[in-house]
């Protein structure tokens, strides 16, 4: 895994700070040069990795990177499902059954679902699970995508169900369909990780919010410490600088410093923002020394 | 301790109440109702929760003391009837009823018991509205003069009218879903309008519903207000609400990420003089368990912690009637019709021609 991943929220306007400023971000983005820009930027930078929501706009990205494999060499996604909001709508204009017939129009088995002559057997949303994991894949068909992400939205709302066999069945979909790793976005990383284990995700690629003020950490940064004593993951911190509440230098030398940090994933908007944000990792990786090793060990 | 809790209604919100409940440490989930078999048999097998169609069978489950209710607003009425009726605290998806004086009615029931009886009104527990709630309370923009309430979101883009919020009946429409929340929010800062001078409901695309709302109104002590509402705004990507309060001694303006006050008198601790802005960042209190954002565990913290530690209520049954209340006025402005709140200064309107700059 490598040690710092690029994020795509910028490019949607998502901002936890101000909705004028996500506005101007959306306005800016909204030529798909300028978020191809950014991303060679990063790639430049010496990040590869994209972690990017599967939003109608990134199978643009993808069809652009498919077209010009040589410019984009070494770059990759990592794609997290499913764009929630898109689903969210349907739901609330559909209700659950209509809106699933609508994403995945020709599967028999929502049908079949839903005039009810059928037993409803664990198989039957085993399938449902993994057609629409298949669904939101389809824009990155061909391309490198060894991370597949659940978004925190399904992760929480899961974990708080205590559905927790669907983590398994993602996990395994994506393994043996895409030979990628699954990785489990959430806001509740304390209480996620004895939900794996049970299911027997072990060692999981969790990302979740590390920042030093604790902004949006569920169970709080000693709940998160003590969790991670007790069961290994690869934690990809995100949120690292709380959308701007902390300095960047500051929010860096403190992340860097949880010893259960493997990866970090940022967003920025510009070449320099990216440049300054990758040294700063580096410089205070070099500082700590023996942990950086360590932590390539990781991948 | 836990309160055992039923979940009725698994809907949008209520699957989302229901995985909340679940996680939080103050409520246990015990039952879940809901009218579809399938949905039902399939929350059972897979979360281990019972799931049942039948309300009054979820209502007798031994030892229950709350209840969640998150049906169409039309069955609310009685549905929390029955749950006050069998001593349950409930907490019931916004708006409370259909009318005002069901809802009072019902205030008044849960008052008499001494039930916990609240309602998702979740903006109330966003840091950034509580916080403009506080400096109004402490006076920092002065006397208030207006405020301008808004609320935006891509619900409805085409035309339709296929679920219960296509039916004003069932409380479906622009008002009851989307109006609710800033008119909820004008009511906690400024309490029930005493008058709507004005209202206009619209809908472009929804068959029997109102899509957009767009509403005057008048407070007490000098307090104008105006609404603008539409669900139909695919320029956001989900629900955006924002307020924005003029006084004599300054402004406030809030949305879900931020909180700017612009202070001219005597800054509150923490502020300046001129402007200061806060994020989100820094007003949100830490949930137990997060799922699309705090205020909806902080709300149902609140509840639990009402129910086990008598903490007040925040959004009970009694400020949720001032909105239901609001949301009639204002239908009954759109419809030409006026219903008087507090006794009110006659108002001077100008012609609509002249106004308009169309008249001769």
């Amino acid at each position: 895994m490598d040690r710092i991943l690029f994020g795509d929220n910028q490019f949607f306007g998502v901002n936890h700070m101000s909705e004028e400023k996500a506005r101007q971000q959306l306005i800016r983005f909204q030529p798909l040069d300028a978020i191809l820009d950014v991303l060679q930027s990063a790639l430049k930078a010496g990040v590869r990795g994209f972690s990017c929501t599967t939003h109608d706009r990134m199978a643009d990205v993808a069809a652009a990177v498919r077209a010009d494999p040589a410019k984009w060499d070494g770059f990759y996604f990592c794609p997290g499902m499913p764009y929630a909001h898109k689903y969210a709508n349907a739901v609330t204009e559909h209700g659950y059954f209509d809106a699933l017939k609508q994403v995945l129009p020709n599967e028999g088995v929502v049908g079949a679902i839903m005039r009810g002559g059928k037993a409803l057997v664990t198989r039957d949303v085993e399938t449902l699970i993994t057609m629409l994991v298949d669904a939101e894949m389809k824009m990155f068909a061909g391309l490198p995508t060894p991370i597949v992400f659940l978004q925190n939205v399904v992760t929480d709302l899961v974990l708080g169900l205590g559905y927790y066999d669907a983590f398994r069945i993602f996990a395994e979909h994506v393994k043996t369909k895409y030979n990628a790793e699954a990785g489990f976005f959430t806001m509740n990383l304390p209480m996620l990780l004895p939900a794996l284990e049970s299911v027997g995700v072990t060692n999981p690629i969790v990302c979740a919010n590390v920042n030093k003020v604790g902004f949006r950490m569920s169970g709080g940064i000693d709940g998160y410490r003590h969790a991670l004593e007790q069961r290994p993951a690869r934690v990809i911190a995100m949120s690292v600088l709380a959308s701007g509440a902390i300095p960047a230098r500051e929010a860096i030398e403190w992340v860097t410093g949880e010893p259960y940090v493997k990866s970090i994933l940022f967003g920025a908007s510009s070449a320099g923002n990216i440049r300054s944000t990758v040294e700063l990792i580096h410089e205070y990786d070099a500082k700590r020394g023996a942990a950086a090793p360590q932590l390539e060990r990781a991948g | 301790m836990q309160v055992k809790t039923a979940v009725v209604g698994l809907g949008k919100m209520g699957v989302s109440h229901l995985s909340i409940a679940n996680a939080i440490p103050s409520l246990d989930v015990v039952a879940a109702c809901d009218s579809s078999a399938i949905l039902g048999q399939m929350v059972g097998k897979y979360t281990g929760i019972v799931c049942d169609t039948d309300f009054e069978k979820v209502l007798a489950t031994p030892d229950l003391g709350a209840v969640v209710i998150a049906t169409p607003t039309r069955l609310h009425e009685r549905m929390i009837g029955a749950a006050l009726d069998r001593g349950l605290h409930v907490f019931a998806e916004k708006p409370l009823t259909l009318s005002g004086e069901a809802s009072e009615a019902l205030a008044a029931r849960a008052e008499a018991a001494r039930l916990v009886a609240q309602v998702g009104f979740h903006y109330r527990f966003v840091g950034t509205f509580r916080e403009a709630k506080r400096l109004l309370d402490a006076g920092a923009i002065g006397r208030v003069t207006h405020i301008m309430a808004e609320a935006y979101g891509p619900v409805v883009l085409k035309p339709s009218n296929k679920t219960w919020r296509s039916s004003a009946q069932e409380g479906g429409g622009c008002l009851y879903d989307y109006a609710a929340h800033p008119l909820n929010l004008m009511n906690w800062y400024f309490g029930q309008p005493t008058d709507c001078a004005g209202a206009i409901l619209a809908n472009p695309l929804s068959a029997e519903v109102d899509d957009a709302v767009y509403a005057t109104m008048r407070f007490g002590s000098g307090v104008t207000g105006q609404l603008s509402v539409n669900w139909s705004d695919d320029s956001v990507r989900k629900m955006t609400t924002r307020v924005s309060i003029w006084g004599d001694k300054g402004k406030i303006y809030a949305d879900r990420q931020e909180l700017q006050l612009h202070c001219n008198g005597a800054p509150p601790e923490g502020y300046n003089k001129g402007w200061t802005v806060k994020y989100i960042t820094e007003l949100t209190e830490p949930v137990s368990f997060y799922l699309r954002g705090e205020e909806y565990s902080a709300q149902l913290e609140a509840f639990g912690a009402a129910i086990l530690d008598g903490r007040p209520v925040e959004n009970s049954f009694r400020s949720a009637a001032e909105t239901d209340r609001t949301i009639e006025m204002i239908r009954a402005a759109s419809a030409g019709e006026r219903v008087a709140g507090a006794p009110v200064e006659p108002v001077r309107t100008r012609s609509r021609g002249r106004f308009f700059g169309l008249g001769r």
